[in-house]
């Protein structure tokens, strides 16, 4: 009674110290782990006997596709689901993250969250300007531009109703933001109710190709140009802050202001010399920190989304693979009591047998991480950003999502072998040859 | 019928097996009804004139942008509309940033269309005759310490005061009760004080609520008040106030495609599993049904035992499944309240529920029932 009381024990003990394990240590510390196994399994008795039994069982493999693919898929299921909702959130992020930069600073009136809450007058846009820490052009003008963003709803391409996100930006913007690229057609002009395109903006809404006119609001917009970013803007409708001030009832104030700095050190100054200024009411972000904010409470909810989605598919998954691997050890009983008959230790059939598994784990986490890599790597999708318009994003499957999947299918593996493997190992001997 | 002793005890015979199957087809169903929840929420879109009382009118260019006081008076006279009122999102932030309100300037009908919210006859008179009043939420009153009486310093989101404050004063005089804690996290005050102190903006409203007589007029009205705004550089868009909730979430993502994603990987590993399953337990069971056979038992009964046998399987695992996603449903929404975007786990989701149960059961005894109805009774019996 007690003897079994302490067995249970160390079996849940093994079980938690297994997972934790995998969970909390780093890949360099799996792979330090991975390297002593092969030192045991090639230099002692012991794990020579072990590989030999596992090469063995894994010879059989192909005699029980069956109960095989049922852990491999199983697992690959959970991992493909895995890897593509968490690159979903990568990907949202990293279009954010793109957005920002240490050189560019954007001021919102102080208290606001997002540029869609935010109001600046016209002195607060002159004042700004003037920061000495504000780059300027070769004329000597601030290289800063005041922004206003507004959400429209416009036509999609699939014929359904999505809101779009429409800048107005000043006429330096080009310097501020110098990594929006014209691909198509040309700058929209100040002063005339011109819009240029961004290229994701393009492919999802209805009417933006260069020449066409897009009615926003019962008012017609000359589409002249088309453009790119790596991040946020080109999922936006870019336009003269002015006109689309007054055409969406703004009146002359703006929402923020983003500047290019002197340099990366002069974020602080510029922030200081802002905040001992008495006329003004403001704050300031690099852009990097701004976007990195914007981004997180939704890369939060989907990271939620991913756990509670594979978490439920994993407790499956485990218990298919206790299913198969319980059968696999019943249909073994002879061949492991003649082993142990001979001499072999029940702790190498354990490793055996558990080796097997999360191998099999292995695989199918490889398995699921591919079929996600193929199926979502170009995929792009959409949801409404912080302003309430369109961002459009490409899921981003990076080797980290990959290496996490994987961690969850060595999880699952494990938890899936090591209460066969023990089975197996405590079946009595003169039992297990007598069965037939 | 009779045989069902006969299903129940292959079902017994290695309890182990039985019981990780039916936990993997648990958790299968438990994620189908989950996100099927879920999914109904966007469903709606759909069918975006459906049965309500209550009509939604916003810009035809969203949310944010705003429509004229001079709408409302036209929109009365539509027929069918019995009740207008107009809505502005302020928003507004107590001592702390961080302490966020959900602050919405409202016309004096609003009391008489939102009659789920529950307030006193004399807090209903305070506010009508206060030009600073407000009216805040049951729980958000506990949250903040608030009593009638109290006069609070709210920072406007959006818009500052003439003279360029952000800082605006309201008496609350009264507090309303809701059915869900969640409902009860607004203040509500009058447009008119907004619209005469505020800075810029004024003469506009956020939206307006209608309430109609008929619910089957419902899209002819929506369509008449959508007229009267026709080409006149502030177009509308109305829909039922369901069918708006529903396209402002389906804007957040396209959430049938990974419902479908999911669910495609989920039932297939699925099929695998209990067809697994199923093919162990009538191999193993060779010789007993070999057994039955001679007993007398058709090739048709043998074949009906063992789809019986994995469509109970999965029907009892996929039940139990659904059960916990209602209860799960059904304990967030008491936590988190209606607006949390799930629907109950209903008739339609056990509906498709239980045919994809059916379907998977029969898909996946198909070949191990073929197989024991095939099996030759002489060979069975001597384990070959």
């Amino acid at each position: 009674m007690l003897k079994k009381t302490v067995s249970v024990a160390g079996l849940l003990l093994a079980l938690v110290l297994g997972v934790a394990a995998v969970v909390v240590l780093p890949w360099l510390g799996l792979a330090v782990l991975a390297a002593l196994l092969v030192v045991w399994l090639a230099f002692t008795r012991a794990g020579r006997q072990t590989s030999s039994v596992t090469a063995w069982g894994m010879s059989t493999l192909p005699q029980r596709w069956g109960s095989v693919s049922v852990v491999v898929l199983g697992i690959a299921g959970v991992v493909g689901v895995l890897v593509a909702l968490l690159a979903m959130g990568r990907g949202y992020e990293a279009t954010f993250r793109a957005t920002g930069s240490d050189q560019r600073a954007i001021v919102l009136r102080s208290g606001a969250l997002t540029e869609a809450t935010s109001n600046l007058d016209q002195q607060s846009v002159m004042l700004i300007g003037q920061m000495p820490q504000v780059a300027r052009n070769a004329r000597g003008e601030p290289l800063a531009s005041p922004e206003v963003v507004v959400s429209a709803s416009l036509t999609k391409r699939g014929g359904h109703e999505g809101m779009a996100q429409i800048r107005g930006v000043g006429p330096r913007v080009w310097a501020v933001r110098n990594r929006v690229k014209i691909i198509a057609g040309r700058r929209f002009r100040t002063g005339v109710r011109e819009l240029i395109v961004g290229k994701s903006a393009a492919r999802e809404f209805a009417h933006t190709a260069v020449g066409s006119t897009l009615t926003i609001n019962g008012q017609p917009w000359k589409i002249v140009g088309e453009f790119a970013h790596a991040g946020a803007h080109d999922s936006e409708l870019w336009g003269d802050v002015n006109i689309i001030g007054t055409a969406f009832h703004r009146g002359s104030s703006v929402q923020s202001v983003t500047v290019r700095l002197t340099g990366a050190k002069a974020f602080d100054a510029f922030k200081a010399a802002l905040a001992s200024d008495p006329r003004l009411k403001v704050q300031a972000q690099t852009t990097k920190a701004y976007y990195a904010d914007q981004s997180k409470g939704m890369t939060h909810i989907i990271g939620i989304l991913a756990a509670v989605v594979a978490g439920i598919m994993a407790v499956g998954a485990v218990a298919g693979a206790l299913n198969s691997m319980y059968a696999t050890v019943a249909a073994r009983t002879r061949e492991v009591a003649t082993l142990r008959a001979i001499g072999f230790r029940g702790g190498v059939v354990v490793f055996s047998v558990l080796s097997e598994t999360l191998l099999l784990a292995l695989a199918g986490g490889l398995v699921g991480a591919l079929v996600a890599w193929l199926l979502f790597r170009h995929f792009t999708a959409s949801t409404l950003g912080p302003n309430f318009g369109a961002v459009i994003f490409q899921f981003r499957i990076t080797p980290a999502l990959i290496g996490e999947g994987l961690k969850w299918a060595l999880v699952i593996g494990f938890v899936g072998g090591l209460f066969p493997a023990v089975r197996a190992a405590r079946m009595p001997v003169t039992d297990g040859l007598r069965e037939l | 019928m009779k045989f069902l002793h006969l299903v129940w005890a292959a079902l017994n015979r290695r309890r182990a097996r039985t019981a990780f199957t039916l936990l993997s087809v648990v958790a299968a169903f438990l994620l189908f009804g989950l996100l099927e929840s879920v999914n109904s929420v966007f469903a709606q879109v759909g069918n975006s004139i459906g049965a309500a009382h209550r009509l939604v009118t916003v810009s035809s260019g969203g949310l944010m942008n705003s429509l004229p006081l001079g709408l409302q008076n036209q929109i009365r006279t539509v027929p069918g509309v019995q009740l207008v009122t107009s809505e502005t999102f302020f928003g507004g932030t107590y001592q702390k940033p961080k302490n966020f309100i959900s602050v919405i300037a409202v016309g004096p009908k609003f009391w008489d269309l939102h009659t789920s919210l529950k307030l006193s006859v004399e807090a209903r008179r305070a506010f009508d005759a206060t030009q600073t009043g407000a009216i805040v939420g049951a729980a958000l009153a506990r949250r903040f310490h608030w009593k009638v009486g109290d006069q609070i310093p709210i920072k406007a989101m959006i818009y500052p005061r003439k003279g360029g404050s952000y800082t605006w004063m309201f008496d609350i005089v009264g507090i309303y009760h809701a059915s869900k804690p969640l409902m009860e996290q607004q203040l509500f005050f009058r447009w008119r004080y907004l619209d005469e102190a505020r800075l810029f903006g004024s003469g506009t409203v956020g939206w307006y609520v209608e309430q109609i007589a008929d619910p089957k007029e419902a899209g002819r009205i929506a369509r008449a008040i959508d007229a009267l705004s026709a080409n006149s550089g502030h177009e509308t868009r109305t829909q039922t106030s369901s069918a708006f909730a529903a396209d402002f979430y389906s804007q957040y993502v396209d959430f049938g495609l990974i419902v479908s994603a999911v669910m495609g990987a989920v039932f297939f590993t699925l099929l695998l599993l209990t067809g697994n399953t199923m093919a162990q337990a009538v191999r193993e069971r060779t010789p007993e049904l070999a057994v039955l056979k001679t007993l007398g038992f058709s090739n048709r009964t043998v074949l009906a035992l063992v789809l019986a046998e994995s469509v109970l399987l999965v029907v009892l695992g996929g039940a139990i499944g659904l059960v916990l996603a209602g209860a799960t449903v059904h304990a967030l929404q008491a936590q988190m309240g209606s607006e949390l975007p799930m629907m109950p786990v209903g008739a339609g989701i056990w509906l498709r529920g239980l045919a994809a149960m059916v379907a998977i059961g029969l898909v996946v005894g198909a070949l191990p029932a073929r197989r024991g109805m095939r099996l030759s009774i002489v060979n069975a019996l001597a384990g070959r």
